[in-house]
């Protein structure tokens, strides 16, 4: 049995997972994609050898294009591509979820600047303006009032990229000053951690603090749910606690980071997620 | 042993994977591990708008 390891980077994770692959004696390979040429009508035979890829780049893109690259040759790969792409694009993410009767933040999609603010308006300030493939917290923008909307939406349009023009608006959850983050591995929520923030962003990219979560069955449930909407796997739900309607989904990752959530959850999530992968590993060799 | 692409300091890549971010402990420069053998960095590339979950 012998593993890939997809990576852009080595981060702290990439090695707790190698640490793990060693402990295990595991064989596996690390397979920088900066490095990658790929033939599409002509597959390397290296990635035969592989009994799954499990795809850590830290480039969405990158991480997206070699997923669907190697499905197409047959190679099992964690995510698969269609969850990784539908969990890159916060469209498709809350499209899948309404489709699967999730509750998740109100949401309204315009194109052009003056329809975008009437959308704001349909929501009532504050709102929260996001980038559809945006990561690690960048580019949110909580927008107050109709000043600040038509200020931020004009950066947007003369500075942004096209993807930029697309304007992705949600309700704002008044949260109590945290999320919640929770880790669903198969069919299973495996831990959960409060990030903490007296800032409205409640990332640990952008310094919240992470605390252990309770996995109650009905964070159990709407988690696994989650999941299973955007196709399942190995996935980090992001779930906001709303005073009126209880737990909503915010935003499920695919390549999920995971580093600040092993200490307070006592949940070792890199074994975890490799016992995952090797049993749907072992299933294969059987048959 | 090689040097900081920034400041010329001397860099040791022991105990660090090929792809792992370290830092210069002079000028304090990312720098991204290229090599082990023979020893090799370079300036670490800034974040990209898609890296990150």
């Amino acid at each position: 049995m012998r593993l890939a390891i997809l990576t852009s980077r080595i981060r702290v994770e990439e090695k707790l997972l190698i640490d793990a692959l060693r402990q295990r004696a595991i064989a596996f390979d690390i397979v920088d994609d900066g490095e990658l040429l790929l033939d599409l009508s002509n597959p390397d035979e290296r990635w035969r050898e592989y009994d799954a890829v499990l795809s850590r780049s830290l480039s969405q893109s990158r991480g997206l294009a070699v997923l669907n690259i190697l499905e197409h040759w047959g190679v099992r790969v964690y995510n698969p591509a269609v969850v990784t792409s539908t969990c890159n694009d916060k469209l498709l993410t809350t499209l899948a979820l309404l489709q699967a009767g999730i509750p998740t933040p109100h949401t309204v999609l315009a194109f052009d600047s003056q329809v975008a603010i009437r959308g704001m308006e349909m929501l009532h300030y504050p709102v929260v303006l996001k980038p559809t493939t945006g990561s690690w917290g960048r580019l949110l923008a909580r927008i107050n009032d109709r000043d600040a909307a038509e200020a931020v939406l004009e950066h947007r349009e003369t500075l942004g990229s096209y993807q930029h023009h697309i304007h992705y608006i949600q309700e704002h959850i008044a949260k109590p000053q945290r999320d919640i983050r929770a880790f669903v591995v198969g069919e299973r929520t495996i831990c959960a951690i409060y990030r903490t923030s007296e800032h409205w962003v409640t990332n640990t990219a952008r310094g919240a603090v992470a605390s252990n979560c309770p996995v109650t069955p009905e964070l159990d449930s709407l988690c696994v749910r989650a999941a299973q909407a955007v196709g399942g796997g190995i996935l980090a739900i992001d779930v906001l606690e709303d005073r009126q309607r209880g737990l909503l989904v915010n935003e499920i990752n695919a390549t999920m980071e995971f580093r600040n959530s092993i200490a307070p959850t006592g949940v070792d999530i890199p074994n975890v997620m490799l016992d995952y992968v090797l049993s749907a590993m072992q299933e294969e060799v059987v048959r | 042993m090689t040097h900081c692409p920034e400041c010329e300091a001397e860099i040791t890549v022991r105990d660090l994977l090929i792809g792992e971010i370290t830092y210069c402990p002079d000028c304090n420069a990312e720098l991204e591990v290229l090599r082990l053998e023979p020893p090799s960095v370079a300036l670490a590339p800034q974040i990209e708008e898609d890296w990150g979950e």
